[in-house]
């Protein structure tokens, strides 16, 4: 892992449309390289977070740098920087049904080389090789939505491999996905951090964050970072996992016998 | 992999409940749509075609069916269409049911009043109705005209050759290669574009209604009124909107994320080979040949 920045936020802050708040003051940065975890209960405000490092949404108040540049409204109407900024950074949505619009799989993942202005024989290699990569060549002429959600969310994450961002941020990428998948997930993770790509991974799933994280950053109900520290130091901090909703009651959610549910009422 | 199956049993019941109705024509409609597809994998003629060939040369034809005024044309077009079927391996009598089922609602409908003296003034060759006292603006004697069942039978199979030639063109070719092939006829890139993820979509979307429905079932218990109906299906449709209206801008952000800023990317190309050129041929020959005997 080497020092370079790659976001530094300073006092984010921002309100969904409704008033409601998605982030109050967040200050933390990664590095390039880094594997950081962003751990949070649902709407907590980890998506959110996501889309703002990815230059979607743009913080109400505070500042987000990327690459040492203030990731602004403004900064994004020059063309040039904003190709630049979208080649390096990929996001893979936590629902593959909104990442994938396009008539067949290899339209997918094809489309961000070409909209980045590509080369024509520079975008069919770059689709191959994702197909490749994947073992998804033989779907690449199938509607994306024919195939079950395993393999959208494949599609999903080709659709991102065919730009070779330095940069993943990535949603949720181990929901709804089932064991053989999910490992498989798991294994592509490791295969990205190990090419020295840098990782921003949203979650609450505390076993992948184990695994693979070099860093974790705990969003608590309050849309506040109340930690940031190594995974063996902030997994084992109990209260301050109960406060965030990620564990019940000193249990992680899939220890706790049903029973106890049971015997308590809560079922 | 989600296998295709062909339109079968119901997951919703038919019954003479009226959401449940349309709800499952919807679901039958969309199942139909995915499994017309399976011609459009069949080894037959037309399916061999280069799609932009294809999309020029049926637009040829259109064109032709619906400048014409000779019944014989019209007839030969329609007739050309049941040919093309067969050869395309399409069961002409599911091509033949396809079409003829809207006719006479919608071609029919109209061109009715038109085979009457009252539309189309001419040769009467049947009476219907004659008046003892002819009431104002209507003539005493109400009949079919010559003239009128010409124009409405012009009318009609107009309609359903037409119809033949677009079901054709849509049964023979993968909806992906159709946008492809508009692309590079120069079809504005965001119509393709909104085309296709409509295309997409309203499969989605039409899950999403499904599960609301049988979402509501599992919880009634008993027969619920029309007023309860209506109450639940205004709430229905309203909660469809918004997550429409959601899963709208969450495209919109996958696709902002990927590059898109409103500009599409051009479309890849195909290759035309010899046997492009010879349907080409043939269909310029048919139409230069059908114009000459209708203007003749």
């Amino acid at each position: 892992m080497n020092t370079t920045t790659v976001f530094d936020l300073e006092g984010v802050g921002y309100d969904y449309l409704n008033g409601s708040p998605a982030l109050r003051d967040v200050t933390f940065s990664v590095a390039a390289g880094e594997t950081a975890a962003i751990l949070g209960a649902n709407g907590s405000g980890k998506s959110t977070l996501l889309k703002l490092l990815d230059g979607l949404y743009f913080p109400e108040t505070g500042a987000i740098r990327a690459f040492g540049v203030p990731l602004t409204e403004a900064q994004f109407r020059d063309e040039t920087w904003a190709f630049g900024f979208r080649r390096r950074v990929g996001l893979l949505f936590q629902h593959p049904d909104v990442q994938l619009f396009l008539p067949t799989v290899r339209d997918e993942v094809a489309f961000a080389p070409q909209q980045l202005g590509l080369a024509r024989e520079e975008v069919a290699a770059r689709v191959d090789a994702a197909l490749t990569a994947l073992n998804m060549v033989q779907l690449a002429d199938r509607a994306p939505y024919n195939l079950s959600e395993g393999e959208k969310k494949k599609v999903a994450i080709a659709s991102v491999l065919s730009l070779d961002p330095d940069v993943w941020l990535l949603d949720e990428p181990l929901a709804s996905l089932d064991p053989r998948t999910g490992a498989w997930m798991t294994d592509f993770l490791f295969s990205l951090a190990e090419r020295g790509k840098t990782l921003i991974i949203a979650t609450h799933d505390l076993a992948i964050v184990q695994q693979i994280a070099h860093r974790v950053c705990v969003l608590d109900e309050a849309h506040r970072l109340i930690a940031c520290g190594r995974p063996n130091v902030v997994l084992e901090d109990e209260s301050l996992l109960l406060r965030a909703n990620l564990i019940y009651n000193g249990h992680r959610a899939w220890q706790r016998p049903a029973r106890d549910f049971v015997a308590r009422g809560e079922i | 992999m989600i296998p295709l199956r062909e339109p079968g049993p119901r997951a919703l019941p038919r019954r003479r409940d009226f959401v449940a109705k349309t709800l499952a024509d919807l679901t039958e409609a969309t199942e139909r749509a995915i499994f017309a597809e399976r011609y459009a994998r069949e080894p037959g003629l037309l399916q061999a075609i280069d799609p932009r060939v294809k999309l020029i040369t049926f637009l040829m034809l259109l064109l032709l069916a619906a400048w014409t005024q000779r019944l014989d044309v019209l007839g030969g077009l329609y007739l050309l269409t049941l040919g093309l079927a067969g050869v395309s391996r399409i069961p002409v009598r599911f091509f033949v049911k396809r079409v003829w089922l809207f006719i006479p609602i919608f071609a029919g409908v109209i061109a009715l009043p038109a085979i009457f003296n009252v539309v189309t003034p001419g040769k009467p060759i049947l009476t219907v109705l004659v008046f003892a006292e002819a009431p104002r603006f209507l003539p005493a004697r109400i009949a079919v005209t010559e003239q009128g069942l010409y124009g409405a039978l012009i009318f009609v199979l107009r309609v359903a050759t037409s119809v033949s030639i677009a079901v054709l063109l849509v049964l023979t070719t993968k909806w992906t290669r159709l946008l492809k092939a508009l692309g590079v006829l120069h079809f504005p890139q965001i119509g393709i574009l909104v085309l296709g993820m409509t295309y997409r979509y309203i499969f989605l979307f039409l899950r999403n209604v499904e599960a609301i429905f049988l979402a509501r079932r599992s919880r009634t218990v008993g027969r619920s009124n029309w007023r309860e109906k209506e109450q639940w299906l205004a709430a229905g449709i309203g909660s469809l909107l918004g997550k429409s209206y959601r899963m709208s801008n969450e495209v919109h952000l996958a696709m902002v994320s990927r590059g898109w800023n409103g500009r599409p990317a051009p479309a890849d190309h195909f290759a035309l080979r010899r046997r492009d050129w010879a349907w080409l041929s043939f269909v310029l020959s048919l139409s230069a040949l059908l114009i000459w005997v209708g203007v003749r």
